[in-house]
């Protein structure tokens, strides 16, 4: 498995699938960089992403807004999206907010990957 | 934690980074950029912009996130439009509901882009700019609380880029005094200059005196490592040091040969009616009345009008009276030519420590050593002296010589004192 670390956010592809490890917390600066993460993941052919939140305690707001951008480039390039192991407080706050609408949660990496070996096309947002 | 808990934390935490945000004066477009951010992630919308007035009509958008590149940059607004939504009471207008006749005039492209709120940013009584917000990710219809959480947010936005304005507008208007501070000046130094060549036209055998004066203290204060508003003090002085002249009897300062005794007192009067003219005025560079009045006193004591020595002498005054005695000898008088080079230079080393200041007289020759040996941008001081003065063979090594001596005297007082 190779993992890049590429502006400083750790991934790694498995077959067509992104894995990208979000932060401890996930505000202006680290959302970007997974943004932009995930971008070039998906320019470079990936039909899926797995954001993993292993690491992550605290999602603030400019969080939640650099996600739903991902949530919407993925979207358009017909690519699905599954969160993984998220801490009990931000699968409240995702679930709150309406994110976890248009995302697919999963407890570890593996799930993640099961779960997109079933792809289903995600529901289009409006 | 109960739902309702967890999003007033998270309402909370935005706002305090909001608050945070809009306090920042740096860069102005990611502050907007950021709050846009932040508003969005509080209710996770997805999409919006921020369009702020660049003048009383039109308005651009600072920020967009999650619309489409097609989406429009620029609105206008009418008058009549404006003073429509400055008297709507609701924080936010719906897209699809309003009556508004801006939003009338622009339904088609917000609809299209997935706008449905929009949300003038009124500070002040004056509309700085619009919030365009698209629906909420849960696809729930907005509620009252949501409203209030826009209505905070959007206050806050609409403040940051107000005072982002006001900074803006201040800096501007620095700039403009800045301009017309150095305008002044140059205005202040043109008719100091003119006054020079008033003083100067008076005396009709040293015309150009004070001008020379004036660059020749400049050149050895700027020599001396004399910062540039110093230097442009000094060369203020050296037009002005003379401007006693104009009270001087015309006769007097004209005669042809040596005056006697009573005219001679009535001519040592010109340095302190140059210190009364100049006095009263608010000078933008400081001890020009002092420069003047002291340009005449000598180390020793034995100048004039107070006999003042050494350390009493301000050191501008030491240096304007240089200038004056090195351009009086290198001109032409009634009754006598210009003295040679060598002979100024014997003059100077006689009179160092005595009558001139050693450090102003080895400042000098560095300068125009520098001049003539190639090692200064212009040669200010060899036009002012004109074609063939500094010529000779000796010049370099007659102002070498002269730098040494003084320079080893000066060092062997520091190391005796």
């Amino acid at each position: 498995m190779d993992i890049s670390t590429g502006a400083t956010v750790k991934s790694h592809c498995v077959g067509t699938t992104a894995i990208v490890y979000a932060s401890d917390y996930l505000n202006k600066l680290t959302g970007e960089k997974i943004e932009r993460e995930c971008r070039r993941q998906l320019d470079s052919g990936c039909r899926a992403l797995v954001i993993d939140f292993a690491d992550t305690q605290l999602v603030n707001s400019i969080g939640i807004s650099i996600l739903l951008g991902i949530i919407d480039i993925a979207e358009k390039s017909g690519a699905q999206v599954v969160f993984s192991d998220v801490n009990n407080q931000t699968i409240q706050l995702f679930d709150m907010l309406g994110l976890t609408r248009h995302v697919a949660l999963a407890k570890n990496e593996q799930e993640a990957l099961s779960t997109l070996s079933g792809f289903n096309p995600m529901p289009t947002l409006h | 934690m109960e739902a309702s808990t967890h999003k007033l934390i998270h309402t909370f935490g935005a706002l305090a980074d909001l608050g945070q945000e809009v306090a920042n004066t740096g860069d102005f477009t990611e502050m907007v950029r950021t709050s846009l951010h932040l508003l969005l992630g509080t209710l996770a919308l997805r999409r919006g912009a921020v369009a702020e007035c660049n003048d009383l009509k039109n308005l651009g958008c600072v920020a967009i996130w999650g619309l489409d590149h097609t989406f429009l940059k620029e609105f206008s607004v009418t008058e009549q439009e404006q003073s429509e939504l400055l008297g709507i009471e609701s924080p936010a207008l719906l897209v699809k509901e309003s009556n508004a006749s801006f939003l009338q005039r622009y339904h088609e492209p917000l609809i299209a882009g997935g706008i449905e709120l929009v949300v003038p940013m009124i500070v002040r009584r004056e509309l700085t700019g619009f919030v365009l917000l698209g629906g909420k990710a849960s696809g729930e219809e907005f509620s009252a609380d949501d409203f209030e959480t826009i209505r905070a947010m959007v206050r806050h936005i609409g403040v940051g880029i107000h005072t982002h304005r006001l900074i803006e507008q201040v800096a501007q208007r620095a700039e403009e005094n800045r301009r017309l501070y150095e305008e002044l000046r140059a205005i202040y130094r043109d008719t100091v200059r003119a006054f020079a060549a008033a003083i100067d036209i008076k005396d009709k055998y040293t015309q150009g005196h004070s001008e020379r004066v004036g660059r020749y203290s400049e050149i050895i204060a700027r020599e001396m490592g004399w910062s540039e508003d110093e230097v442009e003090g000094i060369q203020i002085a050296g037009y002005l040091h003379d401007v006693g002249k104009l009270v001087v009897d015309r006769n007097i300062i004209n005669a042809p040969y040596h005056i006697d005794a009573k005219s001679s007192s009535e001519l040592n009067r010109h340095p302190v009616a140059g210190y009364e003219i100049l006095s009263p005025i608010n000078h933008p560079y400081a001890d020009i009345p002092l420069m003047a009045k002291y340009h005449h006193e000598r180390l020793d004591g034995r100048g004039y009008p107070d006999g003042l020595t050494d350390e009493q002498i301000p050191l501008g005054a030491k240096i304007v009276s240089l200038a004056d005695s090195f351009d009086a000898m290198t001109t032409d008088r009634p009754y006598r030519r210009r003295r040679s080079f060598e002979d100024v230079i014997r003059d100077l080393r006689e009179n160092s420590g005595t009558q001139f200041e050693p450090k102003v007289v080895v400042a000098f020759a560095r300068a125009i050593l520098n001049e003539i040996s190639g090692n200064a941008k212009e040669r200010r001081i060899v036009k002012m002296l004109g074609k063939g003065y500094l010529d000779g063979e000796r010049v370099p090594l007659l102002l070498t010589d002269l730098i040494a001596e003084l320079d080893g005297n000066l060092q062997s007082t520091a190391a005796g004192s």
